[in-house]
């Protein structure tokens, strides 16, 4: 059983103090929740869990442990994202620990409110259902109905580059399946695809749990902070929510290991990943990258090729 | 006396090549559109994706960047990093529905005054073709109609 053999893992680590720090899931407080969880000694690795509630992509601590040795359970999209730091040199990437889990893909837990009468009080798994109580229900859910659309969508669920997995790894869709919300997006005309982009973006309260989700934001100095230059304003003018969410995203070029950490942690449940994944897809067409699976390449947009496209130029 | 509208265009022109082009092109007295306004960078690489972003957001309606060709870059290889962050731009903002033309690129060398002209009048023209600018440019009247939480969660 995979949440078995990670606190074997982290009760063997810590007990022979290889690492400092091993990060990962606990019990959640609320129902359908994990919480990252941070242990330090062998005898707090029984906290650690493993479900279909594990939807935080646990790189994003990795900024302020740096200087330690780190373990990380992570699934495909989050080891991407260690990759994708290592590239960027935030830390060593021999100084992580990385424990890898072939992911089962993750549980829509605002789906699955939505598929019930009431409030849900307590929610478990077992086997292949979602068991949902409230006050006057009690029902099981087929958990493969009730996904996340990031999940659904992912090709790259085994770990690449894990120091251990405590699976077997799983089978991946093709590139050919991948994407599949942008092609949706793409069936739009220009004019309704700019419609579907407001609308979504209207809801933005500008809290930034998108920001602080994502594992590739890391800047001292975000660009919604400047004010020399003031690229946008504070407040909720619908052109500055769409700059925010254009730039946000255009950020994330040749970055972003599509985990949707962002989309889950919006609290207006606004859709993000359609941004994301199509810069996701240009990068793969245009340079050949595909974020974290290498771990000694460049950043594309860090470099170039004398032979990249330029049929767009004049 | 009603004046209709007229593209407003903002080239962004590197300094050793494209700027010189533009120069190039108003001493030898060649005629081109005068909707542009010309601000100049020391390389198409300097260019933030922000910088065009801001300015389709002021209401400016079309955008030309234009740098050194590949291989003649004064910096070597600035127009390289740029022509990657203008290729993965450009596609991202038709894909979200801004009219494709009204962010545009080139390549003007310093001796290629009419190359110049010419693209300016063509730029000039897609513009005109698209009208004002009209997605994203940021109104006087902020906020507006939100709609609730609750509209979209039903």
């Amino acid at each position: 059983m995979i949440q078995q053999r990670i606190r074997e893992k982290a009760k063997e680590l810590l007990s022979k103090k290889e690492l400092d720090l091993i990060i990962g899931f606990g019990e959640g407080t609320l129902p359908l929740r994990a919480s990252p969880l941070f242990i330090r000694n062998p005898e707090e690795a029984d906290r650690l869990i493993w479900n279909s509630f594990c939807e935080n992509n646990l790189a994003t601590y990795l900024h302020k442990f740096n200087r330690f040795k780190v373990g990380l359970v992570v699934k495909g999209c989050d080891s991407r994202s260690v990759i994708a730091l290592s590239l960027e040199k935030r830390f060593e990437l021999d100084r992580l620990f990385l424990i890898g889990v072939p992911c089962q893909r993750m549980v829509d837990r605002r789906r699955v409110k939505k598929a019930v009468p009431g409030e849900i009080l307590h929610a478990r798994e077992e086997g292949d259902k979602i068991i949902v109580k409230g006050e006057n229900f009690e029902i099981a859910l087929k958990r493969d109905d009730f996904l996340y659309p990031s999940c659904q969508a992912c090709i790259h669920r085994n770990p690449a580059k894990a120091n251990i997995l405590v699976a077997d790894p799983v089978e991946e869709f093709s590139l050919a399946e991948a994407f599949p919300d942008v092609r949706e997006f793409e069936r739009m005309s220009p004019g309704e695809r700019w419609k579907f982009f407001e609308k979504e973006s209207s809801r933005c309260i500008r809290c930034y749990a998108c920001r602080e989700a994502c594992p590739m934001c890391y800047c001292a100095e975000c660009f919604v902070d400047s004010s020399n230059p003031k690229w946008i304003e504070k407040g909720l003018a619908p052109s500055d929510l769409e700059f925010y969410h254009m730039v946000r995203a255009y950020h994330q070029t040749g970055r972003c290991s599509g985990c949707g950490a962002c989309e889950r942690a919006c609290p207006m449940e606004i859709r993000l990943t359609y941004l994301t994944q199509k810069l996701n897809q240009d990068v793969k067409e245009l340079f050949e990258f595909e974020t974290g699976i290498d771990s000694d390449n460049r950043p594309p947009l860090s470099t170039y090729d004398t032979d990249d496209r330029q049929e767009f130029i004049k | 006396m009603e004046r209709s509208w007229q593209p407003k265009i903002l080239a962004f022109l590197c300094n050793w090549c494209s700027y010189a082009g533009a120069d190039l092109a108003g001493t030898s007295r060649v005629q081109y559109p005068p909707n542009i306004r010309v601000i100049r960078v020391p390389c198409s690489g300097r260019i933030n994706p922000l910088f065009i972003l801001k300015a389709l957001q002021s209401g400016i309606d079309g955008v030309l960047v234009s740098g050194c060709h590949p291989g003649d870059c004064h910096y070597i290889s600035g127009n390289y990093v740029g022509r990657r962050k203008s290729a993965t731009l450009k596609r991202f903002l038709e894909y979200l529905g801004i009219e494709a033309g009204r962010v545009q690129f080139s390549w003007v060398s310093a001796a290629e005054g009419i190359k110049f002209s010419q693209v300016v009048g063509e730029v000039t023209e897609d513009i005109r073709k698209l009208g004002p600018a009209k997605h994203f440019v940021k109104k006087a009247e902020s906020i507006g109609q939100r709609p609730k939480r609750s509209e979209h969660l039903a």
